[in-house]
Order: structure tokens, then C-alpha cells, then sequence
């Protein structure tokens, strides 16, 4: 039975910690434990009672639709920023409390950290954006779907993988103390032994791979697939950065897993890659996991960028100003971003010469980034900005993002970064671009998005109210924080010993609960929107009088995205055919339409490789050998079973084409005035025109 | 910059304010610096603040502006909806930013290099800088253990543990190590921080200019006990620090069993009860070995692999089981590994193991 279960003891089990010895401290680790297995045993047991596993088999977790992968993405998201924010305003409580203490035990205030930064950003940033490039690509650059949807599914299926092994360190035995970065040796076997930073690998290591393929997948969509006339400069700015935080995700992704794997073999097989001792070097590990780390803030926040463009244009009711300044700024930002890495550590000894390159190659990225917020700006200037959900978190983001950036360059200054490297400062950096930047961004993102995927539309009020305690909520938990870190508050710190940083946590403590006010404020807005959605269905697809594409399509567009492949003639095609007069064109000719077969490998290699990281984690190594062998069998069945296509034949895709087009015919057009009343059924009169 | 004392006054500027949010006796870190370098970082934080408001200014004031004046229920502002091109604008955009990061660069690389922790503080760098440096240099070790920092003091025999205390006006010359995992050492009134890795040497050069107390502080998490990591570092007169250093000299000796006892994972607290140490705060010690620091570094650098039991930090750590090597890291190095003469062929080099000293392959500090 011991060997079965490798180290894996009853001891681990942390649901019962509490009751073997109480305090504040187990009873929060007890209770975290509680509230995601009786999350989970709800959940299944509701799936159960509605009778819907056959449709979420059929219809969700086999599916290789874009569209619906890109859902689950977001979807998945959520649910980890749940655990996030949970632990964020717990670690917020924590050190308002800490002026010598806390009600936290250090230990577990380090796996507090150690898990919201890993769970943040690799857990809902990276599935948010790649939710959205999923969702987005194939609609904007009119392809019916991914270069390679299975490869897609898988990419997803490793995703939850990692998350999965996440939350069940939350479960079973502990995760890792050594932050989101988790440096050598302090995670290595000589000073944690036990299966923290092997949860932490693993999850990593495999939904590392994930990504990687996620952004071999869209590259190449957007290389191959796009329509006819669809030129490079034709293709929406959200596009572009699709297709560079792609190319990232290719190359960066590489020395993350690398650098994990080589903890790996120093953690298991007796390796000295970053031991102290034999030769081994923490600082390799260091350059390897930045030249990862710095690259993937952009891949977090260029979908974003991509999103607040053409939020901009279409609720500013204006063509994009400096479309070719923004592509390239994009591109630059993509190239700059893999040569800046080592300002993580301007503090690790090396020359000056070093450190002034790195610094002015930091300094330099800046350029394309205040030129991406001036071309905003210009757009916004001479438009009709109707402020509604959307342009609320733009407003946001335009000053907060800028304050973060402001940080942002003083820190590439390695003179100052000597003194603020390693404090509150850096937490109020990054939060600063991270929240502001990409959260904001998918939220406005979701707002506008959200009845295309769904066919109906948020609810206006509830939705603006949360856009503003997001604003505020994020000022006051974070912009006190530069204070501290200028006073020399260390990050990481469970405890402080200088009341005079005690009104600034207080302050920070009470902006988390605006936070989480506007957290639960986005499934209120959800929950009025189901309520009231007869009212505010949009089955005709183009709510936001849109420009792109993907809203010359019923909402939601069918699984085929488009009767036919549309010719594309110029840059937000869709706005100009509305500007002429003549959109909605109806095809001459319907073909049948041959789409991927549903399949449930995606979910098989979750299963196989979340046994292979749990087996790793707790050297239960039957179990690793039996996934590893299962994913070799179920890869040589795959590939000698036919998978036939889909058809979907003409009369078909006639039939829903022109059931569309007649309900279009049948509606009437409303102006801008009407945008978030009950008479916008997603039949836009295009304010360009009425202007002019 | 011209001078020392109109840097003083735009400081002023920066400290009132910080003085009035509460009472940092400590906290206000390099705010209320007490040293040149400090200082001098506080003027970078100052000009670069400086410089890049330009770039962000038109955003603060523009946004809020433009979103008023071309909201959608106001008839009376223009509108161009195909307006997307102007060339003197996209100069702007561009030139603009480029202009602030050459100006934000030049300023970058003198500071970096003037104020390199490396760098010894000499008289030309006083004369630069126009600071006073009145008596010869302190060597200082630092040790980074599990949770405390341990100061060595070679020249003058004696070490002391959570306090660092300096004469000012004196060049400080620090070396600094792990004796665990990774840390950063931080004293932000007098420098800013570097990392003490194990096996590997760093360095920071420091002066204070005034009388006055800062903290000392680690910054890289390393454990439960982190937030004790820190404590004083007092910048005191000449007679003062004589005073302190002859008080030490009384201490018990930190000879090799004492040092690893004081290894141990733990904070101030805990050493003085291993040692037997009553009271509380920071103490002292004798130090009958000068080459302490170069034998805490030869420890990983045996090509002998280094067990847990003997790896301070380790949850298994053993005082017992752990000796330092007997000899520094690098001593002998040079006879043992410059074979001379007619049977130079036939001596064997031990694996050149100098490759530690210093930082990344090809990123050496000359
Ligand atoms: C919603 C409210 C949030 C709160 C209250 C919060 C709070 C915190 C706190 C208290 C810490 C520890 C700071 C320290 O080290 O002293 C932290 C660290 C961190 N947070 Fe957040 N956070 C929030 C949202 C986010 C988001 C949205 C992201 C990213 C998308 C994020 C990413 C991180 C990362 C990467 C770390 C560093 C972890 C480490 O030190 O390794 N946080 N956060
Ligand atoms: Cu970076």
C-alpha cells in the first residue's frame, strides 16, 4: 500500500489539519481545502442532477470548435481567479495584521504567495488570452477554424493539467514557498525535499507545453488561413497582436520548460543544474526562467493592447488613427521584449556595461509603448465616444497603465533598481500593468464579446458599476504599495516591524474588498443579464455597430463561422460595406462545408498527463509510467482510426444563412442612442454614416 | 548636479513630504539617505521622475479631456470619422518618446557607472561626487545565513551578528556570500542591494557621510524566518566605532563549532540560545580566523558533493556533521595548478575551479 501511493501519507490530506489542531492559521488552510473539494463535488453532483453529462460530453469537451475551446478557456479562467482573488485579500487581511504577526503562520503565508502569483499568471492570464485569441482569430481573419483544432483541444486539455495539479496542492500536501519564480537552490531537494516545488514543475512544465503549442497553432492560422484579400495589413490590430504574442509564445515558452525540467532531474535524478554545490548554478536558472519571464508579460498584455484597439475605434465610432505606427509598435514591442530579461536581476553582480545595456534596451521598449497609448488617444480625438462599459475600463486603463508604465521605466534605471528591486514597489509595478493592462482589457473585452458568443448582451448598469469598483478598488490597493517599497518594505514579507507602514495596509486591505466587490460584481452582471435576456438578445450579431468580421455574423454564429469564406477588400471590412450601404450580402452560391470531427482526445491526454504530474509530484511512479505508456497507446490508435469530417450540406448552411438574413431584412436598424436599450437586436445603422 | 548641497536641497523636497506620513525611524529607507550612493539614487529617482512625466503629462491631461469634449452627446465637437493619418503627428509620437529615452539612457549609464556597487569609493570618485572621505578603507564579509546576517570584520579580528556598525566618513568595502539559499543584502539609507549566493562572491561599496542608523534587510525570500532578516546598521564617529570594535574584542571567539551552531536555520533569537548567549539584540563575537568568509565559499567548492546534513538552511542540517573546509577557497591554488618544469605534463590539475569567483561565464567584473 506504501509504495502504491509513493510518499503520498493520510498526513497530506490537509481537509482534517484543522480538527487535529485548531487554529485561525489551519482553519483557513482546512477550510481552502473544504471549499474545492465541496466546489467540485457540487458541481459534478449538479451536472448529475440536470442530466447534462451526455451534452457537456458531446456538445463541450469533445468539441474542436475555436469557439467553444476559447470559451472554456475563459471559463477555466474564472474559476482560478476565484482561488486568486480569495488569496490575494487573504494575504491583504494577513499583513494589515502584521505589524509583528499576522494570523497566518509565515509558512503558509509563503504558499499563499507562492500560489496566487503562479495561479495569476499562469492560470488566468494565460487561459484568458488565450480564450480570446481562440475565439477571435479564426472569426476576424474569416477562417472557419484552427490551422489544427485537435492540436488545439490538446493545448487546452494541458492547460486544465496544470491547473488541476494547482488545485490539488491545495488538497494534498502543500505547494511550493519560493514565489511564482520559485529560484533554486531555495526549491531545490536540499532545502525542500518535499512535493511543494514538484507541483509547481510539473504544473508548469506541462501546461508550459500548452501554450507553446496554443501559439504554433495560431501562427500558423493566421500564416494559412485567412481569407482571400485578407492581407497582412488588412488583418484587425487584435490580430497582430494575436500573431505576435504567438511567435512569443513559441519562443518563450522553451526555456521555461527547460529550466523546470532541469529542476526536475536536480530534484529526482541527483542532477547539479542549480545545486549549490557540484558546479551548480542558481544563476543559470535565473537567466533561463526571464528569458521566459519577461517575454511573457507580453504575451500577457499585447491580446490586451489588441483589444483596447479596436475597442477604441468602434465606441469612438471612428477608423483606427496610425493603423501602420500601432502594427509596428506591436512588433517592435515582440522583438525588444527577448532582450531586456535580465532587468529581473540588475542586482546579481554583473558589470555596468551589463546592466547599461539591459537598462537602455528596457528604456527603449517604452518608445513603442507610449507611442501605442498616443495612437489611442488620436483616436479617441474628433470621435463620438459613447461611455459605456467598455470605454469605462479604457479610461482606466489609460491612466492607471500609464502610472504603471511611468514605474515601469523608472525601474529599467538600474540605479534605482538596486534600491526597489525586491519590495512593495515591484508588487505595485506589476499589479499596476497586469490589472489596469490585461484584466481590464479582457474584461472590456468580455463586454463587447460576450453577445457574440452568446447572443445577448450584459447588462449596461451592473456592468459600468463593476468597470468603477475595479478602477477604485485597484487604486487603493496598490498605489500605496510604491510608497512602502520606496520606504523599503521587502515583497514577500509576512511581517513588519515599523508601524509607519500600517495606515498604508489598512488602505490596501480595504481596497481588496472593493476588489472583491467588483469581483462578484461581474457574476451579478452576469446573473441580471440571464434574468432579463429576452431583453437584451442581439440575434443579428453586430450589438456595438462593430467593423470587424466576426460581427457579420448572427450571434452566436453558427459552428461554420461563415456560409462562405468572405473576399476581403480593405482593413475593417465589415464597417466599410456598412458605410457604403450594402452589408450582409447574400451568397450566390452555398457548397457544403467540410468541418473537424469532435474527439475526445484532448481530454484523455488531460487525464494521462495530470496522472504523469500527480505520479512525478509524489514519486507515485507506476502511476507516471502508466500515463506516459497510455498517451504513446492512445497516440498510436489515433493515428490509425479514420476520422472522418463533418459534412454540413449546402441546403443546410442555406437554411441558417438565409433564416438570418430575413430576420435582418425584418429588423430595423437603430442608431447609436439606442445602443444599450432593448431595441438593439444587433442591427446596426452605422453612426459613420449618419454623421457624414 | 553641480554640487553635494543643491542635491540636499531638492532631497528636502522629497523628505518633507515622506516625514509627515508617519514616523519612520527607520522606514524611509533610501528617502533619508545617509550616504553618498544612496544619495545619489534618490537624485536618479528624482530626475528620471522628472524626465518621464514629460511623456506621461499629455496622457493624464489628454485622456480625461478628449473623453469630455468628444463624448457623443455633445453636437458641438468635430467629428472625422476617416481621419486616421497625420505625419507631423506621428513624428511627434514617435520623436517624442525617443527623445526622452536617449536623454533617460545618458542619465542611466552615468549613474550606473558612477555608482556601481563595485566600484571602489576612492578619492577621485569623492572628488566626482564631491563627498569627504576621511581615513582608510573597512573590509567588511558578510555571511547571509538563515535568518541573520553575520558580519565579519577581518582586519580588525571580530564579527558580529544582526548589526552592522561603520565609521563614516570611511570607504566600506564589502564581500558578500551564503552560507544557504539566495539573499539580498540591502541597507537602503547607505546603498542599494546584491545578492549573496552560495559559492560565489559578490560585492558592494558603501560610505556614510553622517551620523545615523538605517536598516540592514534581506530582500529575497528564503524561508519562514525572512521577516526577521534585519537589522541595525549604525553609521557612528571614528571613536565611537573604536569603542565598538574594542567591545567586541571581549566577546567569545567564533571559532568553526560556534559558526556552525550559528548556521542553523533560525533568528537572533534562536542563535543566542544555541550559544548560550543571555539577553536579546545583536551580539559579537572575536574572530580567531580571518579567512572565515574564503572558507564559507571553498564549502561548495570542494567538486565534493555537499549532503543536506552539511548544508546550513537544509531541514537536516547537522551542526555536528557540517566542518568547513580547512583552507579558503583559492588558497594554494596557484602552485597547485601551475605545473612548471620538466614534468609539467605529469601534474595533474585539479579541475579549475575558480570559475565561482566571480559571476556569469563572460559577464566578469574586470
Ligand atoms: C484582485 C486582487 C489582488 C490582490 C488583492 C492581490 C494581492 C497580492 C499580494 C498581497 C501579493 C503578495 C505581495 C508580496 O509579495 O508581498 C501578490 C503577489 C502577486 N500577485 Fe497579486 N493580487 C491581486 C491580483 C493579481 C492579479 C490579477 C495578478 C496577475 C494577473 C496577480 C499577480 C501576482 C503575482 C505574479 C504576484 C507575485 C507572487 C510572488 O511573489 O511570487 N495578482 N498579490
Ligand atoms: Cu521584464
Amino acid at each position: 500500500m506504501n509504495n502504491l501511493l509513493g510518499r503520498l501519507t493520510w498526513d497530506d490530506v490537509k481537509l482534517f489539519e484543522v480538527f487535529e489542531e485548531f487554529s485561525i492559521d489551519s482553519a483557513v488552510a482546512s477550510g481552502a481545502a473544504w471549499v474545492a473539494v465541496l466546489g467540485l463535488v457540487a458541481v459534478l453532483a449538479w451536472i448529475t442532477l440536470a442530466r447534462r453529462w451526455v451534452w457537456l460530453w458531446r456538445e463541450w469537451l469533445t468539441s474542436v470548435d475555436h469557439k467553444k475551446i476559447g470559451i472554456m478557456y475563459i471559463i477555466l479562467g474564472f474559476v482560478m481567479m476565484a482561488r486568486g482573488i480569495a488569496e490575494g485579500v487573504v494575504m491583504r487581511t494577513h499583513q494589515a495584521t502584521a505589524l509583528d504577526g499576522g494570523f497566518l503562520s509565515n509558512h503558509h503565508w509563503a504558499e499563499l504567495f507562492s500560489t496566487h502569483g503562479t495561479v495569476m499568471i499562469f492560470f488566468v492570464g494565460m487561459p484568458f488570452i488565450t480564450g480570446f485569441m481562440n475565439y477571435l482569430i479564426p472569426l476576424q481573419i474569416g477562417a472557419r477554424d484552427m490551422a489544427f483544432p485537435l492540436l488545439n483541444q490538446v493545448s487546452l486539455g494541458l492547460t486544465t493539467t496544470g491547473a488541476i495539479l494547482v488545485m490539488a496542492s491545495l488538497v494534498l500536501g502543500a505547494f511550493e514557498t519560493g514565489g511564482w519564480t520559485a529560484y533554486p537552490p531555495f526549491t531545490g531537494a536540499d532545502f525542500d525535499p518535499g512535493p511543494g516545488p514538484d507541483y509547481w514543475i510539473w504544473a508548469i512544465v506541462l501546461s508550459g507545453f500548452g501554450s507553446m503549442f496554443s501559439g504554433l497553432n495560431f501562427a500558423v492560422t493566421i500564416y494559412k488561413m485567412r481569407a482571400p484579400g485578407m492581407h497582412y495589413l488588412r488583418m484587425p490590430v487584435f490580430c497582430w497582436t494575436a500573431l505576435c504574442t504567438s511567435i512569443l509564445l513559441v519562443f518563450a515558452l522553451p526555456p521555461l520548460t527547460v529550466a523546470g525540467l532541469m529542476q526536475a532531474l536536480d530534484r529526482v535524478a541527483g542532477f547539479h543544474f542549480f545545486t549549490n554545490d557540484l558546479g551548480g548554478n542558481m544563476m543559470n536558472y535565473a537567466n533561463l526562467f526571464w528569458m521566459f519571464g519577461h517575454p511573457e508579460v507580453y504575451i500577457l498584455i499585447l491580446p490586451a493592447y489588441g483589444i483596447f484597439s479596436e475597442l477604441t475605434s468602434t465606441f469612438a465610432a471612428k477608423r483606427l488613427y496610425g493603423y501602420t505606427s500601432l502594427v509596428l509598435a506591436t512588433m517592435s514591442i515582440a522583438v525588444i521584449s527577448f532582450c531586456v530579461w535580465l532587468h529581473h536581476f540588475f542586482t546579481m553582480g554583473q558589470s555596468p556595461t551589463i546592466n547599461v545595456a539591459f537598462g537602455i534596451a528596457t528604456a527603449i521598449i517604452a518608445i513603442p509603448t507610449g507611442v501605442k497609448v498616443y495612437v489611442w488617444m488620436a483616436t479617441l480625438w474628433r470621435g463620438r465616444i459613447r461611455m459605456t462599459t467598455p470605454m469605462v475600463y479604457m479610461a482606466g486603463f489609460f491612466i492607471l497603465f500609464t502610472i504603471g508604465g511611468f514605474s515601469g521605466i523608472i525601474l529599467a534605471n538600474p540605479a534605482i533598481n538596486w534600491q526597489v528591486h525586491n519590495t512593495q514597489f515591484i508588487v505595485a509595478h506589476f499589479h499596476n500593468v497586469l490589472l489596469p493592462g490585461l484584466i481590464f482589457g479582457i474584461f472590456a473585452g468580455i463586454h463587447i464579446w460576450f453577445p457574440k458568443a452568446f447572443g445577448f448582451r450584459l447588462d449596461e448598469r451592473a456592468g459600468t458599476i463593476t468597470a468603477v469598483l475595479w478602477i477604485v478598488g485597484f487604486a487603493m490597493t496598490f498605489l500605496p504599495l510604491y510608497v512602502v517599497g520606496l520606504m523599503g518594505y521587502p515583497r514577500r514579507s509576512a511581517a513588519f516591524a515599523d508601524p509607519a507602514f500600517l495606515p498604508y495596509m489598512i488602505v490596501c486591505l480595504l481596497g481588496a474588498f472593493v476588489l472583491l466587490a467588483a469581483f462578484a460584481g461581474l457574476f451579478v452582471t452576469l446573473w441580471i443579464s440571464i434574468r432579463n435576456r429576452e431583453a437584451l438578445l442581439v440575434p443579428l450579431g453586430d450589438p456595438w455597430d462593430g467593423r470587424t468580421l466576426e460581427w457579420a455574423t448572427p450571434a452566436p454564429p453558427p459552428h461554420w463561422n461563415f456560409p462562405v469564406i468572405p473576399e476581403v477588400n480593405a482593413r475593417d471590412a465589415f464597417a466599410r460595406e456598412k458605410a457604403e450601404g450594402k452589408p450582409y450580402v447574400v451568397p450566390q452560391e452555398y457548397r457544403d462545408i467540410h468541418m473537424p470531427p469532435n474527439t475526445s482526445s484532448g481530454f484523455w491526454v488531460m487525464l494521462a498527463t495530470t496522472g504523469f504530474g500527480f505520479g512525478m509530484t509524489w514519486h507515485i511512479w507506476w502511476l507516471a509510467v502508466a500515463s506516459v505508456i497510455s498517451i504513446l497507446v492512445w497516440y498510436f490508435i489515433h493515428s490509425f482510426r479514420d476520422h472522418p469530417e463533418v459534412v454540413i450540406p449546402a441546403v443546410e448552411v442555406r437554411r441558417v444563412n438565409q433564416a438570418w438574413i430575413e430576420a435582418i431584412d425584418l429588423g430595423k436598424p437603430i442608431t447609436r442612442d439606442h445602443e444599450t436599450g432593448t431595441k438593439n437586436r444587433g442591427y446596426a445603422a452605422t453612426d459613420m454614416v449618419i454623421a457624414s | 548636479m553641480r554640487s553635494i548641497h543643491v542635491r540636499a536641497g531638492s532631497l528636502a523636497a522629497i523628505s518633507a513630504p515622506v516625514a509627515m506620513l508617519g514616523d519612520p525611524a527607520l522606514a524611509a529607507g533610501f528617502l533619508r539617505p545617509i550616504g553618498p550612493i544612496a544619495e545619489m539614487q534618490l537624485l536618479e529617482l528624482i530626475w528620471a521622475s522628472v524626465i518621464v512625466l514629460i511623456a506621461v503629462l499629455p496622457v493624464f491631461v489628454g485622456v480625461p479631456v478628449i473623453l469630455w469634449r468628444y463624448r457623443r452627446s455633445n453636437n458641438q465637437a468635430t467629428y472625422s470619422p476617416q481621419w486616421h493619418f497625420n505625419t507631423k503627428l506621428e513624428i511627434l509620437m514617435w520623436g517624442v518618446p525617443t527623445a526622452i529615452v536617449v536623454a533617460f539612457g545618458i542619465w542611466l549609464a552615468q549613474g550606473v557607472f558612477r555608482i556601481d556597487p563595485y566600484r571602489t569609493i576612492d578619492a577621485e570618485m569623492a572628488r566626482g561626487m564631491e563627498f569627504e572621505i576621511a581615513g582608510p578603507t573597512v573590509r567588511i564579509d558578510i555571511v547571509g545565513l538563515d535568518w541573520k546576517w553575520l558580519y565579519l570584520y577581518p582586519d580588525e579580528g571580530v564579527a558580529s551578528v544582526g548589526e552592522m556598525v561603520i565609521p563614516v566618513h570611511r570607504p566600506v568595502e564589502i564581500r558578500l556570500t551564503s552560507d544557504t539559499v539566495m539573499q539580498s543584502f540591502m541597507a537602503p539609507a547607505l546603498a542599494g542591494q546584491i545578492y549573496a549566493m552560495a559559492g560565489m562572491e559578490t560585492q558592494l561599496n558603501l560610505i556614510a557621510s553622517e551620523e545615523g542608523e538605517t536598516l540592514a534587510e534581506n530582500t529575497q525570500y528564503n524561508g519562514t524566518g525572512f521577516p526577521q532578516q534585519r537589522g541595525p546598521v549604525r553609521a557612528v564617529a571614528e571613536d565611537a566605532y573604536d569603542a565598538w570594535i574594542a567591545s567586541a574584542r571581549t566577546a567569545p571567539p567564533l571559532d568553526d563549532r560556534t559558526y556552525g551552531l550559528l548556521a542553523k536555520s533560525g533568528d537572533l533569537a534562536a542563535a543566542r540560545d544555541d550559544l548560550d548567549r543571555e539577553g536579546s539584540g545583536p551580539f559579537a563575537f572575536t574572530l580567531p580566523d580571518g579567512a572565515l568568509f574564503g572558507r564559507v565559499l571553498a564549502r561548495y567548492m570542494t567538486g565534493e558533493p555537499v549532503p543536506p546534513e552539511t548544508q546550513p538552511g537544509s531541514p537536516t542540517y547537522d551542526p555536528e556533521a557540517a566542518r568547513l573546509p580547512a583552507a579558503p577557497h583559492g588558497a594554494g591554488r596557484s602552485v597547485a595548478c601551475t605545473p612548471t618544469g620538466p614534468d609539467a605534463d605529469a601534474v595533474e590539475c585539479p579541475f579549475p575551479d575558480d570559475t565561482h569567483d566571480n559571476h556569469m561565464p563572460g559577464m566578469d567584473h574586470e
